[in-house]
């Protein structure tokens, strides 16, 4: 990919994220932060590369920790979310089924 | 052919992460939002198994042979990281989930560390096909590797201080400031020289690494744990810009518009929780809140008799209320008091007494900390008021029930300009007719401050654990 190509897509994606974020209500914080948390965790991608392309056993070891982390950052991060959103739910169900 | 296909797979992920952001502006989308976030993430991941390298595919060698090794210890991540990461993410208690978002932002800036050490000899090989300079992919490659390792460094320090591990107090030293100035100074001079004069395994390099992750600790250590959620949600935008770094490198426009986002999101969300707290980020950064004004106030503080009453008591004054409004602080977070909290305000509503709930926007450790833990007691979301909404009817209440809340409620933020959270909003609680305290102890409170509150004349104490408290109380409510 060009360097120019590159640069647009980042920006664009900063902008998107600060329009986006900007509107959530305060109750939603944790939750937001949480999901952030576990997004980020898409660096598990390069994790992914990294371990695949590795050639020595240094570079095994530190691809095999980078996706083990990356892994941890992934799940970790979208179940705690759901597990705090998951209670958020549950109140307007209950009062659904009434 | 199948790298168009990889790219349109990306791209259908990063719609995903957008929209899931999106779908989080509302508590009924939310849950359908992460979910969807998690899809994208492993629509990614698949993708990411087709890369081809070169002429092979990722999974082969130079000679076309299956990569049996990386791929076995790539599926032995998977496997440990699931069950590691779900395990530890359904078993921890509400009250840790600040300590717990630490933990896997610490680890996520971890990967972006690691990516970004084993990407760095491969700059120099023979991959001639790149089309991005050498200079931007060093200089990615470098700032990646730095900003992940202050992200893991310093989110480490944040969860062993919420996990309680060492003292969540600020830890500080003398000359501290120039020290963590001559380190951040010191590294910018080292990825200058690094920089300028590149080989494939430079000294400087490594020397890079124990410099990022020694600023990381020392950035954290001398604030305080009040301060923490604004420390995560700031380390967690680091972590972000890192991983959308490491995207320049690998070209990857996954990592690319995730890391972008989440840079972009923690910046903002880092922002909104200084705003809450009425100071600027540099103060809470640099400040060491909460540890100079112990012996500041206790000097100058406030004097005078504490009225201390049992729980019985206290029950009386319920008796002639018609409305309460109940004040949740991070006491009731710890004390797991949330359940009984919402059987005391059942209890009283039986008796035709009006209860709601003030929610301060940094009661307990992370904004929306309150709310989370009154959700998962099933308490109604018409009944929880915000500090705007609540402030003007204070003077109107009979009695404002504090459990486990101290700073949020301090009048001192009123008026007092040598204390240290003066300006930052506070619940009006002293206003109230009748201000019950249920708290451990006189001790003060994360911040470290004496509250003039539980000296005023119109306010009960009454000491415990909050749960015990709050049980007892119900309890003797009944009998009322």
């Amino acid at each position: 990919m060009s360097l120019i190509a590159v640069v647009t897509i980042f920006i664009l994606a900063v902008f998107v994220g600060l329009e986006v974020i900007a509107k959530v209500p305060q109750t939603l914080h944790t939750p937001l932060m949480s999901a952030t948390n576990a997004i980020h965790g898409v660096i598990l991608v390069g994790g992914v590369i990294v371990l695949l392309r590795a050639d020595s056993t240094l570079m095994l070891v530190l691809g095999f920790l980078a996706a083990l982390f990356g892994v941890l950052n992934v799940v970790g991060g979208f179940v705690v979310t759901d597990r705090m959103l998951e209670m958020f739910t549950r109140k307007p169900k209950k009062e659904a089924s009434k | 052919m199948t790298s168009d296909l990889i790219n349109i797979a990306y791209l259908v992920t990063a719609v995903t992460f957008m929209l899931a952001l999106k779908l989080m502006n509302g508590p009924k989308t939310a849950r359908k939002g992460n979910i969807l976030a998690a899809v994208g993430m492993g629509l990614a991941l698949i993708a990411t198994f087709f890369l081809p390298e070169g002429n092979h595919s990722i999974l082969q060698n130079e000679a076309g042979e299956f990569k049996s090794i990386n791929v076995l210890l790539l599926g032995l991540a998977f496997v440990l990281g699931s069950i590691g990461g779900a395990w530890s993410a359904r078993k921890v208690q509400m009250t840790a989930m600040p300590q717990m978002v630490a933990l896997f932002n610490g680890l996520g800036g971890g990967a972006v560390a690691l990516v970004a050490l084993v990407e760095y000899p491969h700059l120099f090989g023979t991959m001639t096909n790149e089309t991005m300079p050498l200079g931007v992919r060093l200089t990615t490659t470098v700032l990646s590797l730095v900003i992940g390792c202050i992200s893991f460094a310093g989110s480490m320090i944040a969860f062993a201080k919420l996990q309680e591990l060492m003292t969540g107090r600020p830890i500080t030293w003398p000359g501290q400031k120039i020290i963590n100035l001559g380190l951040f100074i010191g590294t910018i001079v080292v990825i200058a020289l690094l920089l300028a004069n590149a080989t494939a395994q430079p000294p400087m390099f490594y020397a890079l690494l124990g410099l990022s992750l020694i600023l990381g600790v020392t950035l954290v250590l001398p604030i305080g744990g009040a301060d923490m959620p604004v420390v995560i949600s700031l380390l967690n935008s680091f972590t972000g810009c890192a991983a959308g770094l490491a995207g320049f490198v690998l070209g990857n426009t996954a990592l690319l518009i995730g890391g972008g986002l989440v840079g972009a999101s923690g910046l903002i969300l880092t922002l909104e929780m200084c705003k809450a707290m009425n100071r600027p980020l540099s103060n809470v950064i640099f400040g060491a809140f909460g540890a100079v004004d112990t012996t500041a106030s206790s000097s100058g503080g406030p004097q005078g008799t504490v009225r201390s009453y049992s729980v019985e008591d206290a029950a009386i004054i319920f008796a002639s209320a018609n409305n309460v409004v109940i004040v949740p602080g991070y006491g009731m977070a710890v004390a797991q008091a949330q359940h009984v909290v919402k059987e005391l305000a059942a209890k009283l509503m039986e008796k035709g007494i009006d209860v709601k709930y003030a929610i301060h926007p940094v009661a307990g450790r992370m904004p929306g900390h309150m709310n989370v833990l009154l959700a998962e007691a099933d308490v109604d979301y018409d009944q929880l008021y915000d500090l705007e909404e609540i402030n003007p009817m204070f003077p109107e209440t009979d009695v404002a029930l504090v459990i486990g809340a101290n700073d949020v409620v301090n009048p001192a933020a009123r008026y007092d300009k040598a204390s240290p959270i003066y300006g930052m909003p506070i619940l009006d609680v002293d206003k109230a007719k009748t201000v019950i305290v249920s708290k451990r102890s006189m001790n003060p409170g994360f911040a470290g401050i004496e509250n003039e509150l539980f000296f005023e004349p119109n306010t009960i104490m009454v000491f415990g654990n909050a749960k015990q408290t709050i049980a007892k109380l119900s309890a003797a409510v009944d009998s009322i």
